[in-house]
């Protein structure tokens, strides 16, 4: 089995182009950042050919853009791959990896409803945990975001 | 022949917590399933990010009722990756002892149940019954039944007294051969083989295609456990194995669960023995800006959590993502082509837990009454008193 440095280095050489910047944190955790539009081919070097697994993808309204990073574990590194994508905020939309591995689904309706992020390609993209009489376009986890109901469970000091 | 739709939920006496599936069947056979949750929203990612670090620790603790432990756990990791820090030695080895008494607990709350799904209440009383021990042994570690809160960043926040260990030790030992008697009635009982031999099988390719995590995937020879992989706590200083059966049943994943509780056991001795002495708590002060992340090897499997920190004292952005997330999806791959009856304990063998998974949500129902904390006592009082007096008692 090839060791951290190696796999890391073939992983820098083999996606050259795509990586924007690369950072080393700690023996256990590293941060990628990549062009948006190569988190399929990316994710599914990671997640395929290194035998990774997907733990999830958090997404980050950074208020100049929306970031979304996709977190991999390499088990036999002790390694935590995070591969950070930044998005337009005004119309953030990504490849979705439903394709790659079927974990991805749920994490993506829930990033579309709560963050407003378009998934193309996405099966079945609706809502996962959002009530149906939320309104159209308006994502809870915006740094935005007003609440928008009078008659809302307030926090009564209890 | 027509298909028909059996609905399970949201409420139903399956499960107490809300859920909904649809199957779609033709006769017996399930031949599509559609998974709803959402049932059970609380917002407590965005609330996360509206208290302090140090709140907040309070806050995660109460996602999830019976693996309360395991999403503090991971927090504080992500808060100390975020320097990185490591937390003392006898913070790591009390941190380890109170994830695994919490791991028996959850494991024996799950075998009553499944034991109630099938019908089998003997089982389902006897292990609670065994159950209210461990939870003697949590109350005499942390002074509490549940909800321990033990976990700061930074370490923890109470020492144990080193007079209670030797208690401790004597009621962990006087658990194993209750759950000796236990493992032979489950592992040897024809009857259970029948019911859960070679049903909702998970192959080794779905679990590693849906990112399974914990006793799920572990059943389905996955080799997977944050405890030996990623190695945190006090886990690499004990002596411990880890549990995986290949054939991926309802069965196997019993097994997975019933083996476990003896090596939380032996991790738990073994840590109570050898509890270095020291500091219990670094005391953070002010958490610099940057990212971290946390995971834990929770019950239910791994449990996730990410911290963003822009240098204020509360966190810019808190995700949080419960095993059942990644686990119950696979239903789709063990429920389709089996019959109804058995489609109940399927879904119940992941050891569902809905509120963490559905952590996150923001929501405000319309029309329900509500009551505030003291309403609630006055309520369960009246019920008391109601319930004494149909007993002649008062």
């Amino acid at each position: 089995m090839p060791d951290r440095n190696e796999i890391l280095n073939e992983l820098k050489n083999r996606y050259k182009d795509e990586i924007v910047s690369f950072y080393d944190k700690s023996p256990r955790r590293v941060y990628i950042e990549i062009k948006s539009e190569s988190i399929v081919n990316i994710a599914s070097y990671i997640f395929k050919e290194l035998k990774a697994r997907f733990n999830v993808a958090s997404a980050v309204d950074a208020r100049s853009h929306i970031e979304i990073l996709y977190h991999f574990t390499l088990e036999y590194l002790d390694l935590l791959i995070s591969l950070r994508v930044k998005l337009d905020r005004e119309n953030p939309t990504i490849k979705s990896l439903t394709s790659v591995f079927k974990g991805s689904n749920w994490i993506e309706r829930e990033m579309y409803e709560l963050m407003g992020i378009n998934f193309e390609g996405h099966p079945n993209l609706k809502r996962l945990l959002l009530s149906d009489k939320w309104p159209e376009g308006v994502y809870p986890l915006r740094c935005d975001y007003k609440e928008w109901d009078n008659n809302a469970i307030r926090d009564r000091g209890v | 022949m027509a298909l028909s739709r059996v609905p399970i939920g949201p409420y139903h006496p399956l499960q107490e917590e809300p859920e909904y599936f649809n199957l779609i069947t033709d006769g017996e056979k399930v031949l599509d399933i559609e998974v709803n949750v959402g049932y059970n929203h609380r917002g407590i990612e965005k609330l996360s990010e509206r208290k302090s670090f140090d709140q907040a620790t309070f806050v995660i603790e109460r996602i999830c009722g019976i693996c309360s432990t395991s999403h503090p756990f991971a927090y504080t990791r992500a808060v100390e990756d975020v320097f990185p820090v490591e937390v003392p030695e006898r913070a790591k080895y009390i941190r380890t002892v109170i994830a695994e008494g919490e791991r028996i607990h959850s494991h024996l709350l799950w075998l009553g149940l499944a034991g109630h799904f099938l019908g089998y209440n003997t089982l389902y009383m006897w292990v609670w019954k065994l159950r209210e021990e461990i939870l003697d042994v949590m109350e005499i570690l942390s002074g509490n039944r549940n909800n321990y809160a033990m976990f700061k960043p930074g370490g923890i926040r109470r020492d144990i007294n080193p007079d209670d260990i030797p208690l401790v030790l004597k009621k962990i030992d006087s658990i194993v051969p209750t759950l000796d008697r236990l493992r032979k009635a489950i592992i040897d009982d024809p009857v259970l083989h029948k019911r859960l031999k070679g049903i909702g099988i998970l192959t080794k390719e779905d679990a590693l295609d849906y990112c399974a995590v914990g006793p799920t995937a572990r059943a389905s020879g996955v080799e997977k456990d944050v405890r030996k992989d990623d190695p945190y706590g006090a886990y690499d200083r004990v002596d411990w194995d880890m549990i995986v059966t290949y054939k991926g049943d309802v069965f196997e994943k019993v097994v997975v669960r019933v083996l476990e509780m003896y090596e939380s056991i032996k991790i738990i001795k073994q840590c109570l023995k050898n509890l270095p002495p020291g500091e219990i708590d670094l005391k953070l002060k002010d958490i610099p800006p940057g990212e971290g992340i946390g995971t834990h090897e929770a019950p239910r499997g791994e449990t996730f959590h990410y911290v963003r920190s822009d240098g204020t004292n509360r966190p810019a952005r808190h995700k949080v993502r419960a095993p059942t997330y990644m686990n119950l999806p696979t239903c789709e791959a063990t429920v389709i082509g089996e019959s109804i009856a058995d489609a109940t304990i399927i879904l119940a063998s992941i050891d569902p837990c809905y509120c963490c998974t559905e952590r996150l949500t923001v929501f405000s129902p319309e029309g329900n009454k509500l009551y505030n904390g003291n309403d609630l006592i006055k309520l369960s009082q009246q019920k008391t008193d109601k319930i004494k007096k149909e007993m002649g008692l008062k």
